[in-house]
């Protein structure tokens, strides 16, 4: 049977925990399927970091090195899984739906004439052994269930903190391909001048466990510092609704909603915010939510697991100290 | 300057999405549309360097039904020159693949020095469409830019992507690609006068066979990936109120039964 291939994204040397979440659940497909589970590591000098796939079940582990690859560019990464997908002929391609995840495995089914569903929160097989997904559309408002025509691989993108994290099995040493690709500085088709950091070492907020988000309630941009000392504390980033970003209080990379990130945390806290329609379904689907607002009658309240009814400038920075307290 | 904008008609972001009756398409009946707002960011920029440059055209293209042509005149409003609206029975329920080949097909047959399109549109959330159709073009892409500056002599651009905790600086050579998100422009409203003369630039309606494509190719038959369902996601319930005196109170409530009920800090 053909291999189901877990694309690992990595950055700062570390691999993106969402690779492992789906080494975790496409273990099962595997099984089922008979084919070998694989994991693809892209860049320059990325082999350190095989075992930690072979720890959560990847058999094989590809390093597709080339100088070229040292940072990620839509071209150059293209090119390199192509040539590797087209030699090896894998059944299934799988990748997280991070910016870049998502960024990269679009270009790639273009370019190998494949479907592609998008950040899927299930993945499973038919009966025929094909790919078949569950995914939100409308940013969550609904689901579909998405089959694939027979053309090979079929691949989607994982949703980041949606399937269970096994635990690693140190024991289990892969096999490791090395592959010197075939990647030229033309292939990259665009030039990297230079990568430049506006937040520091901020987590996206599609990969965060933990999400405290502020709305018009917050007054302006000082009203955010409370929610700031709250995620640090928490281990958190901090997010923004629509109003908040559209007030100019916020960057718009921190905007929840259907026009900014879909987000799935283990914990959102949202504050200040009323809720609309869009903020609902950019979030609804978190583990935990908890409500911090003034208003009693505010939407967010039908949808939060915890709910207080008070001035956030009051609860959150006594809510700071309790978690400080129980730390 | 010759720039190309994709423009996709999508429902509006405050509209309540279901699913119709036996779960294979979603109900539309009722809905507000509007142009996708990634695609509105698109048609501004292309405006935009069209004013610096005092010279060129700002084309749109779209795929669609025929209600799209609303969303079309609203984008030609803004000041756009003319447009080109795939509106054939055959395209319809073309998934992002489909669409891409389609979009590439009929933009070959026009001059471009550009393409803008969104990152993303907000309705399938798919990200597909603008790397696809750079694909089936052979040109550069880059999509999430939030800044565009292009060289002196016009064949380069300068764009920054966003990306986790910064921006990527690009150069990219035109033709390309480039797909806006939020932050990259304001897009302006049509004015009253726009909306008049709207009404009498060029519209074209394009069909299957006018891009050289046959009707497998697109549509439901073209498909790689098909809905085979739609679901409604499961309804939260309102949870608990944390009740409690003072501020301090409820604070120290709301603590405890994340530690020790919901078990998440």
């Amino acid at each position: 049977m053909a291999a189901i291939w877990v694309y690992a994204e990595h950055k700062d040397g570390k691999i993106k925990k969402v690779a492992f979440e789906i080494l975790s659940e496409a273990k099962a497909l595997a099984g089922k399927s008979g084919g070998p589970l694989c994991a693809v590591l892209i860049g320059s000098g990325v082999e350190g970091m095989a075992a930690a796939l072979g720890s959560y079940g990847a058999q094989k582990v590809y390093c597709v090195e080339a100088a070229d690859l040292g940072a990620y560019t839509t071209g150059g990464y293209t090119k390199a899984l192509c040539d590797l997908v087209q030699q090896e002929k894998p059944a299934i391609v799988l990748f997280g739906a991070s910016i870049n995840g998502k960024d990269l495995s679009a270009r790639v089914a273009g370019r190998l004439g494949v479907g592609l569903a998008t950040d899927c929160t299930g993945i499973g097989l038919d009966d025929k052994g094909r790919l078949q997904v569950r995914r939100p559309m409308y940013a969550g408002k609904v689901y579909a269930d998405v089959v694939f025509s027979d053309a090979a691989p079929q691949m989607a993108s994982v949703r980041p903190n949606v399937l269970t994290l096994a635990a690693p099995d140190e024991s289990r040493k892969p096999e490791v391909v090395k592959v010197a690709a075939a990647v030229k500085s033309d292939d990259t088709m665009v030039a990297l001048k230079e990568v430049v950091k506006t937040g520091g070492e901020k987590v996206d907020l599609t990969e965060a466990n933990i999400i405290v988000s502020g709305g018009r309630g917050m007054k302006g941009p000082e009203g955010f510092q409370i929610l700031e000392e709250l995620a640090g504390v928490l281990g958190g980033v901090v997010g923004a609704s629509r109003a908040a970003v559209d007030a100019g209080w916020r960057p718009q990379s921190d905007q929840v909603g259907q026009s900014g990130k879909v987000v799935t945390p283990n914990l959102y806290v949202a504050c200040g915010i009323s809720g609309s329609i869009q903020h609902l379904a950019g979030m609804g689907t978190s583990k935990m939510i908890v409500a911090v607002n003034k208003d009693p009658e505010a939407p967010i309240f039908k949808k939060a697991d915890y709910g207080v009814v008070d001035d956030l400038f009051k609860i959150v920075p006594a809510f700071t100290q309790e978690v400080k307290k129980l730390q | 300057m010759e720039i190309i904008c994709c423009l996709k008609q999508v429902p509006d972001t405050e509209a309540e999405i279901r699913p119709s009756a036996d779960n294979t398409a979603i109900n539309y009946e009722g809905i507000k549309f509007v142009i996708n707002v990634y695609d509105e960011y698109a048609v501004e920029e292309a405006l935009k360097i069209k004013e610096k440059i005092g010279a060129g055209t700002v084309t749109i293209v779209t795929l669609g039904p025929e209600r799209a042509a609303e969303s079309i005149r609203t984008g030609l409003a803004m000041g756009a020159d003319k447009a080109a609206h795939l509106d054939d029975p055959a395209f319809l329920g073309s998934d992002s693949y489909a669409t891409a080949k389609a979009l590439a097909a009929a933009i070959k047959g026009m001059p471009h020095d550009l393409i803008l399109c969104g990152m993303r549109a907000i309705d399938d959330d798919a990200f597909q469409v603008g790397h696809a159709l750079a694909e089936f073009l052979g040109l550069p892409s880059v999509m999430g830019i939030v800044k565009l500056e292009l060289s002196a002599d016009k064949k380069k651009a300068t764009v920054h992507r966003q990306v986790e905790g910064g921006v990527e600086v690009l150069e990219v050579p035109l033709p390309a690609v480039l797909g806006a998100t939020k932050g990259l422009n304001e897009p302006r409203y049509p004015s009253l006068p726009g909306i008049m003369k709207a009404k009498k630039k060029e519209l074209k309606p394009v069909k299957v066979a006018d891009v050289g494509l046959s009707t497998g190719d697109v549509g439901k038959q073209g498909f790689k990936t098909q809905v085979a369902k739609f679901s409604l996601p499961p309804l939260r319930k309102a949870g608990k109120i944390v009740e409690g005196g003072t501020p301090e109170e409820k604070a120290g409530q709301l603590a405890k039964l994340l530690r020790e009920e919901a078990k998440v800090i």
